[in-house]
């Protein structure tokens, strides 16, 4: 069957992780730190409302944009929160989770021989999205010395006229890091001179632990530049509801509503329903959420110090990420050897990028008592290779 | 006021109050000293009136019965409901004392070891006492969730994937 498929497909590699998913499907007792969701169950108030407009044969399709009710939620929420405004009608469109979002933009964005900038290490599909698109990825390596943040410095040396497109995503998946409004203001700065366009996926923003977070798009003159992309996923522990929004200048929202609508047509009912209640009562619940994860943070930052490993603090999302290279040992042998000899499941950095190499993934966002189990275990495999 | 910090930390030692300082402090990034300083002048103020654990009895084949009682009571002079209050209050098997509002003036809550013991607390102690008009008693059949925590069918373990990015 190989040869009939698309050659854009066929040649484009598995994600990393799912190479070391396969792994750990065979083990038993495993404690996993490897996932990127919460651990949180969407909060009640939010379920109930699903349930509810279930009752009510709320079974139908939506407009393609989405419900209007929950688009002005949004539009008023990223009002509130970064002082941005959108107009709900035009500007706003509700997708199948964010991920949606990033294929749509790439899609509707990108022409072959465009470049993609992608910082490295990253989520794992802004590369593929683009390759899918018909466009080239370059990446850009961030450094554990700056906090893997994103330096125009960095973005000088890979940049060529190409580009046209710069991924944004901080709070970052896999490393924590996040961009504060002086981080980004010289990268504004760098994208207006080059023309470059913004994706900047905040969909871990509400996860901010110190400081406020600053949407790309409130910075000076780069609301029309920037496609905001966020979701319900980690802010009101979504995941598997599939919901997420873009924001931005009308053109491009319409052109992406256009693909939308013909592959998806809308995001399920339901979930739109219980967006809109996340927004409107889960305030409180996010919060607590979000204090929990940020005394985790604590806890796995010190107790990974305490073994020996360098860690960088990471200020953002629901991961750390340590440096392992006084093991010895490569990202993947790390995760490998850890998860044999002590069934702990990280994920090596390299499943995020070449600049993931001498670091892995944990995920904190699971109970105190399997994080410090977790964190004996790591402890005395760390031991045996000091 | 309450800090910020401050009212984190008194959360934390909600949810699980045998953390010690020091796991205080990793998690909160505030000092041990702070902490230690902080959790002795709330016991002495009784912000903190007490360490104990959320039992729940109907899983230890223990017999014991509760039952919420509402009370009608006429107000003194001068006391309104405080002298009576006060007085119930004393009662070793009257374990929470609430003055509500509604149709009814305080509201008890009441444990014994079976359910004619209750009643007859109720009938020879409590409706007796001077100023109690009447009671209406509630005997609780299951209790479901209690201070916050989901006593049965809350285990809910998401299924999570063990990896995913």
């Amino acid at each position: 069957m190989r040869h009939y498929l698309n050659s854009t497909v066929a040649n484009l590699p598995p994600s990393g992780i799912r190479k070391f998913f396969d792994l750990v499907a065979t083990m038993e007792g495993i404690i996993s730190l490897g996932v990127g969701e919460p651990d949180f169950v969407t909060p009640w108030t939010v379920r109930e409302s699903g349930i509810f407009s279930l009752e009510q044969g709320q079974t139908m399709y939506t407009s393609n944009a989405g419900l209007l009710e929950l688009r002005q939620e949004l539009t008023q929420h990223l009002a509130k929160t970064q002082g941005m405004l959108y107009n709900p009608e035009t500007e706003i469109l509700v997708t199948v989770g964010a991920s949606e979002a990033v294929d749509l933009a790439m899609r509707a964005l990108l022409s072959p021989g465009d470049i993609v900038l992608v910082p490295d290490p990253s989520y794992v599909s802004y590369g593929p999205c683009a390759i899918l698109a018909g466009a080239g990825v370059r990446y850009v390596p961030t450094r554990a010395d700056q906090d893997f943040r994103l330096r125009v410095e960095d973005l000088q040396r890979v940049y060529s006229p190409e580009a046209k497109l710069l991924v944004l995503s901080y709070p970052n998946n896999p490393t924590g890091a996040i961009m504060t409004r002086e981080d980004l203001l010289p990268i504004a700065q760098f994208a207006a001179e080059h023309d470059l366009l913004i994706l900047s996926d905040e969909i871990y923003s509400d996860l901010t632990y110190q400081g406020t977070h600053t949407a790309f798009a409130a910075l000076p003159g780069m609301r029309d530049r920037t496609l905001h992309l966020s979701g319900f996923s980690k802010s009101y522990a979504m995941t598997g509801w599939r919901i997420g929004y873009a924001a931005g200048q009308s053109d491009l929202i319409q052109a992406m509503t256009r693909i939308h609508q013909y592959t998806i047509l809308c995001a399920p009912i339901t979930a739109q329903v219980a967006a809109i209640e996340a927004l409107r009562a889960a305030e409180q619940a996010k919060r607590e959420m979000v204090e929990t994860y940020d005394h985790r943070r604590r806890l796995m930052v010190h107790g990974l110090r305490e073994m020996g490993l360098s860690c960088f603090e990471p200020l953002g999302a629901f991961y750390v990420f340590p440096d392992i290279t006084a093991t010895r040992l490569s990202a993947e042998d790390f995760a490998e050897q850890l998860l044999r000899e002590e069934k702990v499941a990280v994920v090596p950095g390299t499943a995020f990028g070449p600049s993931g190499e001498g670091h892995v993934r944990c995920s904190y966002a699971y109970s105190t008592e399997q994080l410090e189990e977790a964190l004996e275990r790591i402890s005395r495999f760390v031991k045996r290779r000091l | 006021m309450l800090s910020e910090p401050d009212r984190r930390l008194l959360k934390l030692l909600e949810q699980d109050c045998r953390l010690t300082p020091q796991e205080l402090s990793i998690q909160t990034g505030l000092s041990v000293e702070h902490i230690t300083t902080r959790i002795h002048e709330w016991e002495k103020e009784k912000v903190i009136v007490q360490y104990r654990p959320l039992i729940n009895w109907d899983r230890t084949g223990d017999e014991k019965v509760s039952a919420l009682i509402d009370v009608k009571v006429l107000p003194q002079r001068g006391f309104g409901f405080d002298k009576i209050a006060r007085r119930l209050q004393k009662f070793a098997e009257i374990k929470a004392v609430y003055l509500i509002s509604g149709g009814y003036d305080l509201s008890l809550l009441i444990e014994g070891r079976t359910m004619q013991e209750v009643a007859l607390f109720v009938a020879e102690k409590l409706a007796p006492l001077e100023h109690i008009q009447s009671t209406a008693t509630h005997f609780v059949l299951r209790r479901y969730k209690q201070d916050g925590v989901e006593l049965t069918g809350g285990d809910e373990t998401p299924q999570r994937l063990m990896v995913s990015p």
